[in-house]
Formats: C-alpha cells, structure tokens, sequence
C-alpha cells in the first residue's frame, strides 16, 4: 500500500550490541520493502559489525554525540539518498515494527507521525516527576499543534520529505532536545503533526532509568528545554 | 610602594606569557591582540595603582584599586561568555565534521564492496568465456582506446595518473 514510497528506517545506537541484531531482523522480516539505517554513535562495542551482519546500512560517528546527533546524521542521509519517508525506531526493541504502516498511512494528512504510548494502546506506564514532566509537555504541545499529543518524548516518529529537509540541516543535539524542541520547531513552522496510538513493548537489553532523582532532573530538563525551545526563533 | 611593585610585576610576566604564546604561534591573533591590549593598560595600573583614584571618586567608586576590581570580574565575565559561545560552536562544528566523515566511511564501505563484486564477476566471466578477451577492470573503459562517454566517442586528449583525460576537441 506504501509501495511506490522510499522510506528509510533509522534505528541510532549506542553500544547497543545485545539488542540491535533482534530489531534490525525484525524490521526486515515485516517490512522487507523498506531500507534498514543503523546510526552507530560512537559505539564501543560491537555494533557496527553486528548490525552490517544482520543485513543493515550503517553510517557510523566517530564519537559519542547524543541521540539528537545521530538523527541529524539518519535525516543527512535520508536527504541526501532521496527518501520519501524517515522512520525513526529505537535499538532496544521496545518499538514495534508492526505500526510502521499505520505510521507512514497517517503521513497524509501530518508531515510528523508519533507513535504514541499512552493514547490507548498497551499498558505503558510512568510515574512521579516523570510522569509530570511528561504531561506538561504533552499539554504545551497539544495546544500549539491544535491536536491531541499524549507522548511528544517517544522516539517513535514518521517525517515526510519536507521535514527530511528540514532534520537533515537543523536537529538538536541538547538532551531532549531531539523530541520535544523537534516538535516545537516543525509545528511553529506551520506542518501538521499528528499521532498513532502504539504498545510499546519491555525493551529487549538495558534498562530504563527509574530513580526519584533522575526523574526529578528530567522534570528540570524538561522544563528548561521546553522554555527555550518555546522562546527561540 | 610595595603594593606597586607587587602589581608591576604581575602585569609585566602577564605581558611576557602573551608575547611568548604570541610568538610560539600558540596563540590565534584575534585572542592575542584582547591580551596585548589588556596587558598594555594593566601595565602602568600596575606600576601607579593610585592613578585611577580621580576617575574612581568621580564615579563614586571609593578608590581606583576596587573601580580596577570591578571591571576586571566584568571583563573577565564577558571573556568566559565568548569562550562558552566559542565552545558550541566549535563542537557545532566538529559534529558537522563527524557526520562528514560517518557518511563518507559508508559509501567508502559500498564502493568497495561494489569493486570486489565486479573483480570477482571478472575472474568468474574469465574462466568462463575461456580465451575471449575480458572485461575492462574498473575505470579501464575509458582508457580504451577512443574512449566513450555517455555512448558517444570521445578522442581522448590526455592521459595522466593513468586516468584518461577526455575533452571535446
């Protein structure tokens, strides 16, 4: 149905070894049509080998720059190879490869499609500061875009060619930076964005980062990200 | 007295530290010139601290040592903001560079895996055409002799690094 497209999956990795070869052949076995990028950032592990083996591309950055680094890098590639449509995934495998057509359907009528977990779907759940953080984004965000976004922090997301363009010059290195100032950018510039509820699934190795203090600095970032981002030109 | 002498001193090794970066080349001119400048004016404050005491009293500043204090923290303020800003943009920079080079590795990968499919698709077609004449290696087809380009042939002008220069004649 998405056929006469060319879209490029961009899964950025961080030493992320364990889990990486299980979502690359994953992707490949439910959408063998589409192109399968991995960003190694800077990995110190065995990434880059292990994802060239499972049968992806692989561009991979001298050192370490931080998720919003090596998207910039998956979207420069994106633009630069001519793709029609960039998917982001994660490499734990907590993104189901299941809901990219869903995804890519609703580009129609949005330039950016998130995968969002708490609209619906699944039983993802966060708590504390965290989960406050979450919701003042999700509530400043609805209402600049005029729509329902319940999770602007999912690195789950579908950009059509204009916002290709856009990502390959312009993405955030700064933590958060890479979701929640993305969207503020693409929705001040006037494109539509829109949602897909998914499930999100345990990720496959590494664990999530669960500690009160942790949450209570994300709130912090949280915040600080989103004023800036609000206030910039 | 002493105080003066304390201070001149200071202000003159700053001097000499500048000058020795400056001509070591350690130092790039833009930054060079802000210290020789600051060195320069520190240097007689050094040696007569009292000499900002009228400029300090007009100003209501009690006296000229606290006027020099405080445009020193002020000075030195804005030095740290510029070397913050210059920072991000030399790592705006750098990322730029890494992204150049990660993209350039992966077509470097693709070129070669290309160039190893063709050589062995030779070695394959060689034994089996068995005596006929082979395919050129890579990039040889210009070096044929009246080289084509996009069919048409084209004389070839010049050969260098033996690579065939081709030109319209």
């Amino acid at each position: 149905m998405n056929a006469e497209k060319r879209v490029l999956i961009i899964i950025p990795a961080w030493n992320e070894a364990g889990s990486i070869a299980d979502v690359i052949a994953e992707v490949r076995d439910e959408l063998p049509a589409y192109d399968v990028l991995v960003v190694n950032d800077g990995s110190t592990d065995d990434t880059e080998r292990v994802a060239l083996a499972a049968g992806a591309r692989v561009v991979s950055l001298p050192y370490n720059l931080g998720v919003g680094g090596a998207m910039r890098l998956g979207y420069r590639y994106a633009h630069e190879h001519d793709y029609d449509v960039a998917i982001q995934i994660d490499a734990d495998g907590q993104h189901d490869p299941r809901y990219v057509p869903k995804l890519i359907d609703a580009l129609g009528e949005a330039s950016v499609v998130i995968g969002a977990r708490f609209a619906g779907e699944g039983d993802y759940q966060v708590r504390g500061p965290r989960r406050w953080a979450m919701g003042l984004l999700s509530r400043v965000l609805s209402r600049m875009a005029k729509t329902t976004l319940s999770d602007t922090t999912s690195g789950f997301r579908a950009c059509d060619r204009e916002i290709i363009r856009l990502f390959a010059q312009w993405y955030p290195v700064e933590y958060l930076g890479d979701t929640v100032e993305t969207l503020v950018r693409v929705i001040r510039l006037g494109h539509p964005v829109a949602q897909v509820p998914v499930a999100m699934r345990p990720r496959a190795a590494g664990m999530p980062s669960n500690s009160p203090a942790k949450a209570m600095i994300y709130l912090g970032r949280a915040l600080i990200t989103l004023l800036l981002a609000v206030n910039r030109r | 007295m002493k105080l003066a002498i304390m201070t001149g001193v200071v202000a003159l090794l700053l001097l000499a530290l500048i000058f020795e970066l400056l001509r070591r080349r350690q130092l790039r001119e833009k930054y060079a010139v802000l210290w020789l400048v600051v060195g320069l004016v520190t240097l007689p404050l050094g040696f007569i601290p009292w000499s900002l005491d009228n400029v300090s009293s007009w100003l209501g500043v009690a006296s000229g040592a606290s006027l020099v204090l405080f445009l020193a923290v002020v000075f030195l303020l804005v030095v740290c903001i510029h070397l913050s800003w210059e920072a991000s943009r030399l790592e705006d920079e750098t990322r730029a560079l890494a992204e150049e080079v990660a993209l350039i590795r992966a077509e470097l990968r693709d070129v070669k895996e290309q160039q190893a499919e063709q050589a062995a698709e030779q070695t394959t077609g060689q034994q089996g055409a068995n005596g006929t004449a082979p395919k050129a290696p890579n990039g040889a087809a210009h070096g044929a002799p009246n080289g084509t380009a996009n069919g048409r042939p084209v004389p070839i002008v010049a050969q260098r690094d033996g690579k065939a220069v081709v030109g319209e004649r």
